[in-house]
């Protein structure tokens, strides 16, 4: 038997290592010190972003590999939830189908993005806990990756709501433009939750559950299934709905697709909370950034 | 020029068993005003302390030390995995480490496609990843495997996958486990000789091992880690004379000669 001539694997000399500069990794307790080597975990994640990406590629292909539709079964689930529920639901809050379940599946379909991003952000680090002790990698890229990895499965969903648009002959206004720069507005609090949660989650491994509980009360507090219109002549209670946070920025996206016109006050409390979140979370991970490794 | 400084760095490691860990116990703390003493009372291991050294080109050095010496920590710390409580690490050069055969590698994905993930963390581009997935399969002799999930490998292949990919990388630093000496013996014949190229080419190389065959072979330093603390820091005779037995120390120079 001939055996075909061999690659030379044995002088492995064309690959070079990542990182030529020079990097100080010093323990000082400084503010200044400490926000440099944060701005510059979340700077690697940029320069990362294929490694990003790929990983939430494959984090979706993984989650349906041999699975006959694949990831479309998000879509398909999502399509069947959102029509039965609409059905009985416009019944029993006597509203016309037709308003009320692109009403629905805009408000499911965004939702899901929040209450699973919510979920998985805190155990971003935990269940990464192979990767952050075997290689230097910057901590943010993990929750890169949720934010990604969410944005996927959003992208597929979307499609039942264009469906539902079709079905209902819908056009959406001018106003939905407005839906691009509400959906920075979301990624930006998306990747902020995930470092936030995913820290404490990695420090108390008592959060997920109580993310669990606390987005399911949300789910049921915050105008998802039921219109706030329904609420219109008690007062106390829009007031509650409007200081909701998870109300505001459903609505900053939501209110513009189903031909609202732009609301001024629901986007200021909406960045209002998004800065106080993103503020926050800046120093939370400048503060506990080296120590995650220590704590998974 | 590559080099590597560890000045005066200290590691250790918070116990979190079920008291500290839980969130109600610190809330609880908090507001009763115990937190102050509970945070000092914290039950902490100290995996380094105090340890200096600087590392040049050139030189090659051999951490020993007793099992919880503290290599691994120290490894860690060298890689930018662990960050230092006190003190600073500076590194100038391109790191790699070899710390375990399944460094990183995800269970649920093929052996290509970890590759693929491995070269996107080092920022290849796609023709560089090409020759980094040719160059690991003609290595790692795996065949129709790397189509497979590294769930279904055995151990040994584990090990050929992690090291045909660890070693396609050439570093200036190297950071090195003992575990990249373990493997099945037609496999250990080939790798040796790869292992060689990638620690000659190497501008600094740390090893640790309890081997001292291959510390007399490879390093021009020795460490001798004892309890998180250096030990002793010379040449590899001198070290090795006062860590091991009388016996020993003599039979392993004499196999190292010969």
């Amino acid at each position: 038997m001939i055996m075909p001539e061999p690659v030379r694997a044995d002088t492995p000399s064309h690959f070079p290592a990542p990182s030529p500069r020079p990097l100080v990794i010093s323990a000082s307790r400084n503010w200044p010190n400490a926000m440099a080597l944060a701005a510059a975990d979340l700077v690697e994640t940029v320069r990362l972003w294929p490694l990003v990406w790929t990983l939430s590629l494959f984090d979706i292909k993984l989650r349906y590999r041999g699975s006959l539709l694949g990831p479309f079964w998000l879509t398909l689930s999502t399509g069947i939830m959102v029509g039965s529920i609409g059905f009985l639901y416009s019944r029993l809050f006597h509203q016309n189908v037709g308003n009320y379940l692109p009403f629905l599946t805009i408000s499911l379909v965004l939702w899901n993005f929040i209450s699973t991003t919510t979920a998985e952000s805190s155990v971003c680090f935990t269940s990464s806990e192979g990767l952050i002790r075997s290689i230097r990698m910057p901590h943010s890229l993990h929750a890169g990756r949720v934010v990604m990895r969410n944005i996927l499965v959003l992208a597929h969903n979307l499609v039942v709501i264009v469906g539902v648009f079709i079905l209902f002959h819908i056009i959406p206004s001018r106003a939905a433009f407005s839906v691009l720069p509400a959906c920075l507005v979301w990624f930006a609090d998306a990747f902020a939750v995930s470092l936030l949660l995913g820290v404490f989650g990695a420090r108390f491994r008592d959060i997920p559950p109580i993310i669990g509980s606390v987005m399911q009360i949300a789910f049921y507090l915050t105008p998802i299934m039921w219109n706030p219109v329904m609420l219109e002549h008690r007062g106390v209670a829009v007031i509650l709905v409007k200081l909701n946070p998870f109300y505001s920025l459903l609505e900053i996206m939501r209110g513009p697709l189903l031909g609202q016109p732009l609301n001024p006050q629901t986007w200021l409390i909406a960045l209002g909370y998004s800065a106080v979140l993103i503020v926050l979370t800046g120093l939370v991970f400048t503060r506990a950034r080296p120590r995650i490794p220590y704590w998974i | 020029m590559a080099g590597l400084f560890v000045e005066d760095v200290s590691v250790s490691f918070p116990l979190y068993h079920g008291e500290s860990r839980s969130l109600k116990k610190t809330v609880f703390a908090a507001a009763s005003g115990r937190l102050g003493q509970d945070t000092k009372h914290r039950l902490t291991v100290e995996a380094l302390r105090n340890v200096s050294f600087s590392l040049r080109s050139g030189d090659k050095v051999g951490f020993i030390g007793s099992n919880g010496a503290g290599k691994t920590t120290l490894l860690r710390t060298l890689a930018g995995i662990y960050e230092p409580v006190t003190g600073s690490i500076t590194i100038d050069g391109e790191v790699t480490a070899l710390l375990d055969a399944s460094q990183g590698l995800n269970m649920d994905l093929t052996g290509n496609e970890n590759i693929r993930l491995r070269a996107l963390f080092n920022g290849y581009s796609e023709a560089q990843i090409k020759q980094l997935l040719a160059d690991v399969a003609a290595f790692a002799e795996l065949d129709q495997f790397l189509d497979l999930p590294v769930r279904t490998y055995s151990s040994g292949m584990i090990i050929r996958l992690g090291f045909a990919l660890a070693t396609a990388i050439k570093p200036q630093i190297l950071l090195m486990d003992e575990w990249i000496m373990a493997g099945d013996a037609s496999f250990m014949d080939k790798a040796k000789h790869r292992l060689e190229t990638v620690v000659q080419g190497a501008e600094i190389l740390v090893l640790s091992s309890h081997n001292t065959e291959i510390i007399l072979r490879w390093c021009n330093r020795v460490i001798w880690m004892d309890t998180g603390r250096i030990r002793a820091d010379g040449t590899p005779e001198d070290v090795l004379s006062a860590y091991l037995p009388p016996d020993q120390f003599a039979h392993a120079m004499a196999g190292a000669a010969g």
